[in-house]
């Protein structure tokens, strides 16, 4: 597979010096580690941090800014980043309300920012943290806590970075946070495999006509491989599997995201979003937001994920609040 | 060999690196088939930065801190769950001991003994999950039962136990990372991780039959 790079092993810091001098009116990076840190610094607030593997961009290390993440602290390519980056990353924008993890539910982010909070636990910096566990197809929901996080990543940072710029407590924006990300439900569809710089093979392979719903991010197995099918078809299907789950009724209000994999265009997830739009009138749910963009992304990936976030008055109230970072940005409403 | 000292541990260790840096094909190999295909890289990364700390450390406290100085160095450069699993190999068993300048078979069985309970608390995996701890809880079973007949025979029973149990990972489906949403289709593939720590056993004890 044809990838603009230099040298494999040099993926990761040349990303990272190409992204922040490309947007250095607005990012900075720690001196030592792969932390990506928001340059206007917001005073007598939690700090939130967020994280995960490289190579999903623009998040991790996009969301950073106004309304949003203070930092982003990113790993290797689909890899954790390691206890001392998550450390110093914190230590960076703490200021001494405690500092809120947010990252995807994955064993290596688990392990890795686990320590970097016991770290700085350590030097008494207080800690929380949550994972999203968004991705309904990869575990029943008896099993939740095996779900893996993935493009309601997107919503989940967005009500946290909000509650913590409202200067609630830690303890308050992670109830907060914990709401949002339990009120968040996604589901993927795969098209095509993305490639990691340097390996020999695809993250998975898939036949010319043949598709996978409920596919992850870094291509781990989804439920269902069929034969193509139209863009009607799929949203009906992946809708399905979302609206079997999230209990939603007649004036409810609901935020969209389609989030595209890497190499689907805003053509056909603009196509996507008809359908979903048609379905949830159907059943009386309103959309109080939406967005077809690509955020969370598995490299040369084809296809999409469709996420809905379920609000209620507070979630509402935080997600109506201004952000911005040169990846999203939200008006105030 | 009847005692482990600071020289022994940095050149087992410095060899243990080198052994694994040039597996990094093989363990890309195996981890391809059923992971990410990044543990070769992951593991040759991290050994090699804790060789190059292990060669800048002109002083040592003694035999535990040569084992913390790779370990930490590991824990942090690598990332990914192995990062903190494999760093905790090395850094948890030795961490916070009284230094020494040598360590007999039974502290060093100890020592490890320490380091698999510190990984299974953080990891939470048991024997059968298809990980690195189906080929360390045998060999440090095996280190424990063999301790008392010195460093090269524990050394070997644990080497052989750690690949006995590298095979039986074959037979399992994955708890854990990647290989878990495979299901029954992991089976037939033996865990990468597992296999790095045969390596790593094995490595030990070649190192231990040279002195």
């Amino acid at each position: 597979m044809k990838k603009i790079i230099n040298n494999a092993e040099n993926v990761v810091p040349e990303m990272m010096e190409g992204f922040i001098r490309a947007y250095s009116n607005h990012y900075v990076k720690h001196p030592e580690v792969n932390g990506v840190v928001s340059k206007k610094k917001r005073k007598d607030k939690v700090a939130l941090v967020i994280g995960g593997g490289s190579g999903h961009e623009p998040i991790f290390a996009g969301f950073v800014g106004a309304g949003l993440a203070d930092a982003a602290a990113c790993g290797n390519v689909f890899a954790s980043p390691d206890p001392n980056t998550i450390y110093e990353t914190a230590q960076m924008v703490h200021q001494g309300k405690g500092v809120l993890f947010v990252y995807g539910n994955y064993a290596g982010d688990n392990l890795n920012f686990d320590m970097g909070e016991e770290f700085l636990n350590e030097v008494d910096i207080k800690t929380a943290h949550v994972r999203v566990w968004d991705d309904v197809a990869s575990a029943p929901l008896e099993r939740i806590e095996d779900r893996r996080g993935i493009a309601g990543d997107v919503f989940v940072v967005k009500i946290a970075g909000a509650a913590c710029d409202a200067g609630l407590d830690l303890d308050a924006v992670v109830k907060v946070t914990e709401k949002a990300r339990d009120n968040t439900l996604s589901v993927g569809l795969a098209t095509s495999p993305g490639q990691i710089p340097g390996a020999e093979k695809p993250t998975f392979e898939l036949g010319a006509d043949e598709i996978e719903f409920g596919m992850g991010l870094h291509g781990e197995p989804g439920v269902e491989r069929t034969t193509m099918k139209t863009a009607d078809e799929m949203t009906e299907t992946m809708m399905n599997m979302l609206l079997a789950e999230m209990d939603l009724k007649q004036d409810d209000e609901v935020c969209v995201l389609v989030n595209g994999l890497g190499a689907t265009t805003i053509l056909e997830m603009s196509i996507v979003y008809r359908k979903i739009s048609q379905i949830l009138e159907e059943i009386g749910v309103k959309v109080h937001d939406a967005d077809i963009n690509s955020y969370c992304t598995c490299m040369e990936m084809g296809g999409f994920s469709i996420s809905l976030l379920k609000l209620d008055a507070e979630l509402k109230a935080y997600y109506n609040a201004p952000c911005y970072c040169p990846f999203y940005a939200k008006e105030k409403r | 060999m009847n005692k482990l000292n600071v020289q022994h541990a940095k050149d087992m260790l410095l060899y243990v690196a080198d052994q694994i840096i040039a597996a990094k094909p093989l363990l890309t190999e195996i981890d391809s088939k059923i992971g990410d295909g990044d543990h070769g890289i992951g593991m040759a990364g991290g050994l090699q930065k804790g060789s190059e700390k292990l060669l800048k450390t002109e002083e040592f406290t003694g035999v535990y801190q040569v084992f913390e100085i790779v370990g930490k160095a590991m824990l942090m450069s690598m990332g990914g769950a192995s990062g903190v699993i494999f760093g905790s190999l090395f850094l948890a068993g030795a961490k916070g001991m009284e230094p020494k300048a040598e360590l007999t078979a039974e502290e060093f069985a100890v020592m490890n003994q320490k380091s698999l309970a510190a990984i299974q608390e953080r990891g939470k995996a048991q024997v059968g999950d298809k990980t690195m701890v189906d080929a360390l809880s045998p060999a440090i079973e095996a280190m424990k039962v063999n301790a008392s007949r010195g460093f090269l025979p524990m050394l070997v029973a644990a080497e052989n136990a750690a690949l006995a149990g590298v095979e039986k990972t074959k037979d399992y489906v994955a708890k854990f990372g990647r290989a878990k949403s495979l299901m029954e289709r992991a089976v037939g593939h033996q865990d990468a991780g597992a296999t790095s720590v045969w390596i790593i056993f094995k490595s030990m004890r070649e190192y231990v039959e040279t002195i």
